[in-house]
């Protein structure tokens, strides 16, 4: 082995993957966020199917995307190899009695139940917008006036009506209260792995992850719960809707 | 003779305790009832008690680490009502009280469980893999004879006082013990720090950290997953800070030192 | 036998250079032909076990602990004196030479006390070296802080846990050479005898603790580093496994036992507080540096402490009597231990002890904390106060610590020459297992002093004499000898197993304990010791036949263990008491109430004490045989040891 490799195999090397796999990871949500919240403009999903169709076709995007691959790659390969590890490291014989959560956060201590959560989820999702977009063809399309984009899959419709299926959702909102929980940890523990810690900023990176890991579940769970609770098949706003929502539509 | 608290009552306890006969063996927990237990005792004078109740009874008493029996030696290792070195925080079993007890309380007690620490009889473990991982570099190379004057290098005195922090580990593997992933991250990070704080210990930094985490890979502790169960059992007060010291020295060492290997 | 402690000819500040000069030395090529087994891996044997193994030497160490880190230097709290002078405040190499000779009560070898005081400078530069952490001014250089028996500060620290940074910093050098394969380190494993060939040592027999087995192994030269007998008390502020059996078993096969009564009692540990107490925890001196002693004025103040009718933070200042400042004007809280022992005991014997059980005094903080602040005194001496809280729980910043003497230390030990050669050729003792510097008391902050200068700085020279009159012929177990002394071993544990009486050894540890203390603790009488070897005597035979351990030889069995040292105790106990009871005067820590002065101090007799008592053992229920070496003072004037 060279000592790539072997920094890489070593224990520490292994974390360093998750830890960066995983901050990387973290940009890319606070990417997909931003760009998902165009599903709560008022236009019949027009910016939204843009932005997608932009995704789905830039090269530059779609060179990033094979980093993302990489990423969940890495971070899912790791995890379970040191999961593995780990597990062999405590011995056969576990405790009988083993009060961890009088030491530690159940967060911390679960990363892989989560991690397992968010995996089912995302192959969920995987399939139901991005294999359907890109490589099974069979989403709707915009049509409309405009003949720049009359083509388009329409993603949007297919977001509605997926937010319309109350097992679906369920699974959207479970996922993300472990991602939350996930990030909750993952955040902070990616900065302490990579060795910055200082007596200083590490306070601070604790709270931003903590921070990051509300807004990010929060923003990514209120889509499903907005579209199931309060729109039609078309996505439109129910006139039953809180008048916040209709205040905080309209501004968009 | 009266204690340092003349109304606390002598309490009775039931204690669960691991025993096995030697490393093959299989282990399994056997119950025990100790009497008229002082909560000014010590928790191993609270075994001495039960082992000298069974060598009365003509069985064998249960074996265990202590030594100095002053939360210093590092020998002492038990795993207490699922804690490492029991409930009380910042403290050795040898210097946990029985006044943190309850008459009538059940305790369980178990030893440190780590494929890297295999158990020699009942409680006490071999904690071999930690010399080790000293061995492969927790250290500096000087020989005896020809040092410079100690104040030939003047060292910050916050440096002084980190290092020393860092060097107060016990080796008593409580942190191994605690972690979900029995992983000896926290001990090779107290002594990795306390030599890269250390100008004396600025020569063989990237070798020292090199070797002790090939080593403590070798031993086959687990990998650190950032939980702080181990900062939060140590007895002294090891800091996590010290395993982002470790992570850094690592990275850093492997980035640029001349070893290809 | 005549006893030629072999001191060098010339000056005294001149002696160990020459004799470093006269000294045969092994060529570098040979060394690796000669192996030596150092039992014991503290402060003593881990260091000479590293510096013996640097210089070439195949070394085999010992411990009976698991790790070669936890021996009981790493206990010791306070520091490491050194004659560095850093302070500019008058220290030099003949002061610590002249503070450490009066404070053993000139009971002590010169030549020996000024190689120590001498060598203690390289021992910090060694430290700081391995990057041990000792503490710091602001400007980056070396702390100091002041420790009884001295008017200098000459004292290293690191915090509260000077022994254990000390203690790592040889346990580093030592896994250094055993990753190396210079040391070949067996850990679990119990000394149980030396094997002497040809009337010289030539190897040990050990039992593996782990799985019982007793193996036999050769070296050109043993040496043994295997710390003091203070457990011989029970209750002492020793580890538990501290134990005589390794000097013991030495001892029986030719080396002299020095001077055994010599036991020092730690004027502040924390007081016992059941018939359970399994040990003792010491509070180190350092903190009378800060803390005020004392006890109430009048005994019926102290009948309301005790009884808890008063708190003692409400007793008014002029219904204190801070004792050893009253009565020690120049030295106050610090001065030597034996002294601040005796006093404490003193004031209980007046009954104005304090404490349930009116056996403590106090040492008080409230005045420091006034003046510095808490932060600061939790600064100096934080841990200390934890550790008191946690055993007594109370907390030592609002009420004054309770502390009592207690056994800490052991000045006597196998007699050596001034090479740390016993009486038996090829056998060495260092640290606390010899007994060569220290005399009737130890100064607080040398124990640490002495066990790094034997083990790095002495016997890398002096072993290197006695190999190189040594043909590097490669040993082995082969001779009959080590069948002989391994069946011995086998003998004696068959012997244990198989009393099946009905007292642990426990009991009988705290039977005997309760006897030395008792009468040959702070305060002797030939009375008290006539009657006290007589009880010894009867429980040693009590032991033998009625002594109680379960399970085999052939696996892990602590009470085994136990049985063992206790079984070596029984004899030593004997020993001690026959010391204390030939030494018809007091000095230091034996005190004979028939000899002091009108004021209560030690009352020493030149004329015909100033000699070491070196014994011989004569065999199995024998009385032993006292060999003297006088001891001649050409560099200090012996006077009344005083600290008014």
């Amino acid at each position: 082995m060279s000592w790539i490799t072997k920094t890489l195999t070593s224990s520490i090397g292994r974390k360093i993957i998750m830890a960066v796999t995983g901050l990387f990871l973290c940009t890319f949500l606070v990417v997909h966020l931003i760009g998902n919240l165009q599903l709560f403009k008022h236009d019949q999903g027009a910016a939204f199917n843009t932005y997608s169709h932009f995704m789905g076709t830039n090269p530059i995007i779609r060179t990033i995307e094979w980093g993302l691959v990489l990423g969940f790659g890495f971070h899912i390969f790791e995890a379970l190899v040191l999961t593995r590890r780990n597990k062999t490291a405590r011995g056969a014989q576990g405790y009988v009695s083993n009060h961890s959560e009088q030491n530690s956060e159940w967060t911390s201590r679960n990363m892989g139940i989560l991690g397992s959560i968010i995996l089912i989820f995302l192959l969920v999702h995987l399939y139901n917008f991005f294999w359907r977009a890109r490589f099974a063809g069979d989403l709707p399309k915009m049509g409309g006036a405009d003949p720049l984009t009359s083509d388009y899959d329409n993603l949007y419709m297919a977001v509605v009506s997926s937010f319309h299926i109350w097992w679906y959702v369920l699974l959207y909102v479970a996922a993300q209260i472990s991602l939350g929980y996930h990030l909750w940890h993952g955040f902070r523990s990616g900065f302490q792995t990579l060795g910055l810690n200082h007596r200083k900023y590490t306070p601070l990176i604790k709270y931003v992850g903590y921070v990051f890991a509300v807004v990010v579940s929060a923003g990514f769970a209120s889509m499903p719960l907005y579209f199931f609770l309060f729109t039609n098949a078309q996505g439109e706003m129910a006139a039953n809707a809180p008048a916040i929502l209709q205040t905080v539509a309209s501004a968009f | 003779m009266a204690g340092s608290n003349p109304n606390a009552k002598p309490m009775n306890l039931t204690l669960k305790v691991w025993r096995q006969p030697n490393r093959q063996a299989q282990g399994q927990i056997v119950e025990y009832h100790v009497k008229d237990i002082s909560p000014d005792m010590s928790f191993l004078e609270m075994l001495d008690v039960l082992n000298e109740d069974l060598l009365h009874a003509g069985q064998d008493p249960v074996a265990f680490d202590h030594d100095c029996r002053e939360g210093i030696c590092g020998s002492c290792d038990l795993f207490i009502n699922g804690r490492s070195h029991g409930p009380e925080k910042g403290t050795t079993t040898c210097q946990l009280h029985m006044r943190k007890f309850s008459d009538g309380d059940t305790i369980t007690i178990e030893p440190w469980r780590a494929n890297a620490f295999p158990v020699n009889k009942d409680l006490s473990v071999d904690r071999s893999a930690f010399d080790r991982i000293i061995q492969a570099g927790g250290y500096v190379s000087v020989n005896t004879g020809g040092a410079p004057d100690g104040n030939e290098i003047p060292i910050p005195k916050e440096i002084a006082d980190r290092a020393f922090e860092a060097a107060t580990c016990i080796g008593c593997g409580a942190c191994v013990a605690a972690c979900k992933n029995a992983s000896a991250m926290l001990f090779v990070s107290a002594k990795v720090s306390q030599l890269a704080l250390l100008p004396q210990g600025n020569v063989e930094r990237k070798t020292r950290v090199e070797n002790m985490v090939a080593q403590m890979d070798k031993e086959g502790f687990g990998a650190c997953t950032n939980i702080g169960s181990c900062a939060a059992e140590c007895p002294v007060g090891i800091s996590l800070e010290n395993i982002a010291i470790l992570n850094r020295e690592f990275l850093a060492a492997k980035a640029t030192s001349n070893n290809l290997a | 036998m005549l006893l030629d402690s072999k001191i060098p000819e010339g000056p005294l500040a001149e002696k160990w250079d020459k004799h470093k000069f006269n000294v045969k030395l092994v060529n570098p090529a040979n060394k690796r032909k000669y192996d030596v087994i150092v039992v014991g891996t503290g402060l003593a044997g881990g260091a000479a076990a590293a510096s013996l193994a640097e210089l070439g030497y195949n070394v085999k160490a010992f411990t009976y602990h698991d790790s070669p880190r936890r021996a009981h230097s790493i206990a010791a709290q306070g520091g490491i004196n050194a004659a560095k002078n850093y302070q500019n405040d008058g220290d030099s190499v003949f002061r610590l030479f002249y503070d450490t000779i009066k404070g053993g009560d000139y009971r002590a070898r010169e030549a020996n006390v000024y190689r120590l005081a001498q060598v203690s400078v390289n021992i910090i530069d060694q430290c700081v070296a391995q990057g041990v952490p000792f503490a710091r001014e602001y400007g980056g250089l070396l702390a100091n802080r002041s420790f009884g028996g001295a008017q200098v500060s000459r004292t290293f620290y690191a915090r509260g846990q000077t022994g254990q940074q000390l203690l790592l910093g040889a346990y580093s050098a030592l896994s250094r050479q055993i990753a190396y394969g210079k040391v070949k380190m067996y850990t679990r494993s119990e000394m149980l005898d030396v094997v002497i060939v040809d009337g010289q040592a030539r190897g040990i027999v050990t039992r593996n603790l782990v799985n019982g087995e007793i193996e036999t192994h050769a070296a050109h030269a043993v040496v043994l580093a295997t710390g003091g007998y203070g457990n011989v008390f029970y209750l002492s502020t020793n580890a538990k496994y501290c134990n005589v059996t390794a000097a013991w078993r030495a001892h029986k096969k030719g080396a002299f036992f020095a001077n055994p009564c010599f036991t020092q009692i730690h004027p502040t540990c924390i007081p016992v507080s059941g018939d359970y107490q399994s040990k003792l925890t010491l509070m180190s001196e350092s903190l009378r540096n800060d803390g005020r002693v004392w006890v109430p004025k009048t005994v019926e103040m102290a009948e309301r402490v005790r009884k808890g009718q008063i708190k003692p933070q409400d007793i008014a200042e002029d219904d204190r009597d801070y004792f050893l400042e009253r009565k020690y004007p120049a030295f106050g809280n610090l001065v030597p231990r034996d002294v601040a022992s005796r006093n404490a005991k003193m004031m209980c014997d007046e009954n104005r002890g304090v404490g349930s059980t009116g056996l403590a005094v106090y040492l008080d903080f409230s005045d420091i904390i006034k003046r510095t602040g808490a932060e600061a005194v939790s600064q100096k001496y934080g841990n200390l106060f934890d550790m008191y809280a946690k055993i007594t729980d109370e907390n030592p910043y609002e009420m004054p610590m309770r502390i009592y003497p207690a056994v800490h230390y052991t000045m006597g030990g196998l007699w050596v020459d001034y090479n740390l050669q016993t009486t038996v050729p090829g056998l060495y003792a260092t640290g606390e297992c010899n007994f060569s510097d220290h005399g009737a008391n130890r100064l607080g902050a040398s124990a640490l002093m002495q066990g790094l200068a034997d083990g790095y700085f002495v016997i890398p020279y002096t072993i290197g004499d006695y190999l190189a009159n040594t043909p590097p012929k490669p040993v082995d177990t082969n001779h009959p000898a080590f069948a002989e002394s391994k069946a011995y071993v086998q003998a004696r544990t068959e012997q244990l197993l198989g009393i099946k009486g009905n007292r642990t050894p426990d009991e009988f540890h705290k039977a005997l304990g309760h006897i030395m203390w008792e009468y040959c603790g702070m305060a002797r009488t030939a009375e008290g010791l006539k009657h006290a070897k007589a009880e010894i005597q009867r429980l040693r035979k009590e032991f033998w036949s009625d002594v109680k351990v379960v399970g085999t030889g052939e696996e892990m069995n602590q009470a085994l263990e136990k049985a063992g040292r206790v079984a070596d105790f029984l004899e030593l106990g004997e020993l001690m008491v026959d010391d204390a009871y030939n030494r018809n005067e007091s000095c230091g820590g034996h005190f004979r109430e028939e000899y002091q002065t009108p004021e209560g101090e030690a009352l020493r007799d030149d004329e015909n004490y100033a000699y070491v008592a070196a014994w011989e053992y004569q065999g199995d229920n024998q009385p032993e045989k006292l060999n003297k070496e006088e001891l001649v003072f050409e560099n200090v004037k012996l006077t009344q040891r005083s600290y008014k």
